[in-house]
Parts: C-alpha cells; sequence; structure tokens
C-alpha cells in the first residue's frame, strides 16, 4: 500500500501508543515520518525512513526549531499528527491551577502551537495533492461527553475539537490546501492507560463500551491514515469518532 | 496491517446512481465483489439486479440469490435513497409517505432481509460484517423546503446508531455506522436545484447552485467518489472498531 508515498508526516507523541500505532501506519502506506516526543527515542527503534525529534509541545521555541528543521532536512510536510498528550482528572474542588494548566498546556496549547508554527509548510506541501495537506488533531470521546473527574481532560479535548473546526473553516476561507479534522477515539490499549487503569477501570471502560472490549492502538491509527489520503479529499472540520459504539449511546 | 476489502461480498442498493455507481466502483477496485440494485438494473457490479427497496417479497429474494451463491454478506450499503422539495403546507401525505418509505422503511427491510447473510460473515471476517447507511448534513441539520427529506435522514441516522448497539448487544460482529455526504455533484442534487428554482425559492439556477456552493467552506461540490472512498474505508476490516459513528464528508459544512 502506498497512498502516502512521498509525502512527509509529523506525528507528536509518536513513541508509544496511538501515536506509535499511526507512526507504524504512515509508514507502511509509505510515508516518510519525523516521530516528535517528549522521550527520549532508544537508538535505531525507529525503522528507515523515519528520525526522531525531542519536543515538548508546549514550548512554542521548540516549535519553531523543529519546523525549521524539517523545513531544512525535507522541504516540505504534508501530514501533521497533533497527537501528544496527557491525563488530567480529579475532583474540581481539589484541583490546583497548576495541575489544570499542565493538561491544557499539552492538550490544547500543544495543538495550537503545532497548527500555528506548521501552516505555512503545509500549505506549502498540499498543493501538489488533490486532497491537499492534511492535519488530524487527536481528540477524544471525552471530547464529545463528559466523565465526573475528568474535568481539565474534557475541557482540553472538547478544546481540540472546536478548535480542529474553526481552524478548519479558517484554511479553507483563506483558500490555503490543508484539511483540518479531529479523530476521537474511545478507550484504547495504550501503555499509559493501561499502566494507570487498575482492574475497575479496565473493567468499566470494556463493559462500557458497546462493542465489549477496547480499542487496539492501530484501529486508530487506520482512521488517521484515512484522512491524512487524498481518500478524505472532501473532509474538513469533521470528526472521525472511532468508539466503539460509546457515543452512540 | 492495514485493513482490507478482498474478498468482501457486498450489496449497494441505489447503485444506478452518483454515489452508488461510484461506491461500486470503489468496491470492487478494493477487491469486493459486489451486487449491485438499482429500480432499474444498473450497469457495474459483479451482480447487477432490479430492486424495489420498498418491497419486503424483493428483499427475501435477494437475500435468497446472495445466499445461494455466497452464503455471507460482508458489506451492505444501503444507499438508494429520493429528495423533494417542498414547502410543508404544500407536501401531501402522500409524498411524505412515499419519500419515508424509500429513504426509511427500506433500511428495517434490508436489515431484517440481510441479518442472517450478515452474521454469517460477522462468525469469520476480521473486523465483522458492515452496515453503511446514508444519511446526509440533511440528517445532522434542517434545510427550508426539505423537511420530508430531513427526517427521513435525522431517522437514518438514529436507526444507524440503535442498530449499532443491539448488534454490539446481541454479539453478532456487525458494525453499523451512517455517512453524511454535503452537496455532491449527482444528478439528485442537480434536481433539487431545479427544484428549489421552480418553487422559486431562488430566482435561477446559477444563484441557487451559488448559494449551495456558499454552505460549502472549501467552495465547492464533492465528487461521489469522495464520498465512495468514505464508504469503502467503512466496509473495509480498517473500520473494525468504529460502530454507531457518522462519518461526515461535507467540506466543512457542518463545521459552521
Amino acid at each position: 500500500m502506498s497512498r502516502l508515498a512521498g509525502r512527509v508526516a509529523l506525528v507528536t507523541g509518536g513513541l508509544r501508543g496511538i501515536g506509535q500505532a499511526t507512526v507504524e501506519r504512515l509508514l507502511h502506506e509509505g510515508a516518510s515520518v519525523v516521530v516528535a516526543d517528549l522521550d527520549e527515542s532508544p537508538d535505531g527503534a525507529l525503522g528507515q525512513n523515519s528520525s526522531y525529534v525531542r519536543l515538548d509541545v508546549g514550548d512554542e521555541g521548540q516549535w519553531q526549531a523543529t519546523v525549521a528543521a524539517i523545513q531544512a532536512q525535507f522541504g516540505r510536510l504534508d501530514i501533521l499528527v497533533a497527537n501528544a498528550g496527557i491525563g488530567g482528572t480529579g475532583p474540581i474542588r481539589e484541583i490546583t491551577l497548576e495541575d489544570w494548566h499542565r493538561t491544557l498546556r499539552v492538550n490544547l496549547d500543544g495543538v495550537f502551537l503545532a497548527t500555528k508554527h506548521c501552516a505555512d509548510l503545509l500549505a506549502q506541501s498540499g498543493r501538489n495533492h488533490r486532497g491537499g495537506a492534511s492535519i488530524i488533531n487527536i481528540s477524544s470521546i471525552m471530547g464529545l461527553v463528559a466523565l465526573p473527574g475528568a474535568g481539565p481532560y474534557n475541557a482540553s479535548k472538547g478544546g481540540v475539537r472546536l478548535l480542529t473546526k474553526s481552524t478548519a473553516l479558517e484554511f479553507a476561507a483563506s483558500k490555503l490546501p490543508i484539511r483540518v479534522n479531529s479523530v476521537h477515539p474511545g478507550f484504547v490499549e495504550t501503555p499509559l492507560l493501561m499502566a494507570t487503569s487498575d482492574a475497575n477501570a479496565l473493567a468499566f471502560y470494556t463493559a462500557g463500551t458497546p462493542m465489549g472490549r477496547m480499542a487496539q492502538p492501530s484501529e486508530i491509527a487506520s482512521a488517521v491514515a484515512f484522512l491524512a489520503s487524498d481518500d478524505a479529499s472532501f473532509m474538513t472540520g469533521s470528526e472521525m469518532v472511532v468508539d466503539g459504539g460509546w457515543t452512540a449511546q | 496491517m492495514g485493513g482490507t476489502l478482498s474478498g468482501a461480498v457486498a450489496l449497494v442498493t441505489g447503485a444506478g446512481g452518483g454515489i452508488g455507481s461510484a461506491t461500486v466502483a470503489a468496491l470492487i477496485a478494493g477487491g469486493a465483489e459486489v451486487i449491485a440494485t438499482d429500480i432499474k438494473a444498473p450497469p457495474s457490479g459483479t451482480l447487477n439486479l432490479a430492486q424495489d427497496v420498498t418491497d419486503e417479497a424483493g428483499w427475501a429474494e435477494l437475500a435468497d440469490i446472495i445466499r445461494q451463491r455466497w452464503g455471507r454478506l460482508d458489506c451492505l450499503v444501503n444507499n438508494a435513497g429520493i429528495a423533494t422539495v417542498s414547502t410543508i403546507e404544500d407536501n401531501d401525505l402522500g409524498s411524505w409517505r412515499r419519500l419515508m418509505s424509500v429513504n426509511v422503511d427500506s433500511l428495517l427491510l434490508s436489515c431484517k432481509a440481510m441479518l442472517s447473510l450478515l452474521r454469517e460473515s460477522g462468525k469469520t471476517r476480521a473486523g465483522g460484517a458492515s452496515v453503511v447507511n446514508l444519511s446526509s448534513v440533511g440528517g445532522i441539520g434542517g434545510a427550508p423546503f426539505m423537511a420530508a427529506y430531513c427526517t427521513s435522514k435525522g431517522a437514518v441516522r438514529l436507526f444507524s446508531k440503535s442498530a449499532a448497539l443491539e448488534f454490539a448487544a446481541l454479539k453478532y460482529n456487525i458494525r453499523v455506522n451512517s455517512v453524511h455526504p454535503g452537496g455532491i455533484e449527482t444528478a439528485m442534487m442537480e434536481d433539487i436545484v431545479d427544484a428549489y428554482v421552480a418553487l422559486g425559492a431562488a430566482p435561477d439556477r446559477a444563484t441557487a447552485r451559488a448559494g449551495v456552493d456558499a454552505q460549502h467552506p472549501l467552495g465547492r461540490w464533492g465528487k461521489p467518489e469522495e464520498i465512495a472512498s468514505g464508504i469503502a474505508y467503512l466496509c473495509s476490516t480498517a473500520s473494525s472498531f468504529m460502530t454507531g459513528s457518522e462519518l461526515v464528508i461535507d467540506g466543512g459544512f457542518t463545521a459552521h
């Protein structure tokens, strides 16, 4: 499959979970992938046609450096997957402002900065494709519906949903060839979620999902790849909900 | 890795129309065998049949044909649909019922008739059998002079979610999703534009078309192929965790 042959993609939070599966999927479809993550990459673990850059998505200076490096190395960027995210839970009366800011900084500032600093390069590259360049922002079902005690996370992912739509409309109005869509995964068997969830939580995720199971990261990555490709050339400002039926209820 | 349509057996209704024929082509290109039906047999499928989707006996006959040749159904694309343009005041009950019959009753008849074949697929197919129902942006927001159409497409949207949840609860391994196109370059869409002009809702075709264009932030109508690719994605094993979802392919229509 070479639907994305010749394209350059940037995936934030690309070392683990949904990000890692997305990197693998984009590589499999022929793209070159820049893997950005806060964690250090083990040497040589990323495979052919991929490279690693250390990036704190909430740091504007690092974004400028990252985009300059991509410009220098590839001279183009066709696909941006803003995937980096962290949790953010706790009783609203007990969450500190610092906790709140920590979640919003990564999950929402990170998407804003990604969009802001990658847009010029994406717009240039997008002119070469029928479907334009593509930004895929990873929101969550928690950007559509809430859970008690998930205030910061809900707020950040809801913010991603509407930032996505606003950006999609702005770029369309400006005739920039960049489509912008959000992906809303349900509960996914990522290392982070599995490590931070007790048996009760895992039972809740599984039982609460109509399909009766959690998602594999690859099942989210396939949706990201679809949105990245020209197959989604008439999609912008849309939400791709991949949740095993959670929000259909 | 990946996701596939290879070897899938698919049924597409309304296969003579713009989105339907593009869907048949996309599924065949992906390696599926396609039973294509329309009120007059369309030309493009592996097997082409005439079908009135409002006729329950016809559905039973079609299921028998598929059962005898393939023994299962992997993908069911309920695409057949009609649109009317009318004020509510002038919308006669016969026309209303005709539209509901084609756009909504057909889903019940289709899912009932094909259920055992879909369940057969669900026993073995990775990612399960897939039902894709064509709704519209008119199933998410209303439109003037299209109350009947929007009512029917809203029904498609929630029938799909209910069916998704029911089949999940019953462990059938059958996914159900809806697709919501914006304005697409099809004969149906041209007819809608003509009807708007005939109704006096727009002074001429150019004005009516420009009005539709303006509702799409991408500044154009979609092509049937751009819907067919989304339908093909939902039909393929790549969308194995999607059920009860709405795939909105509308050039930004509903984002604002």
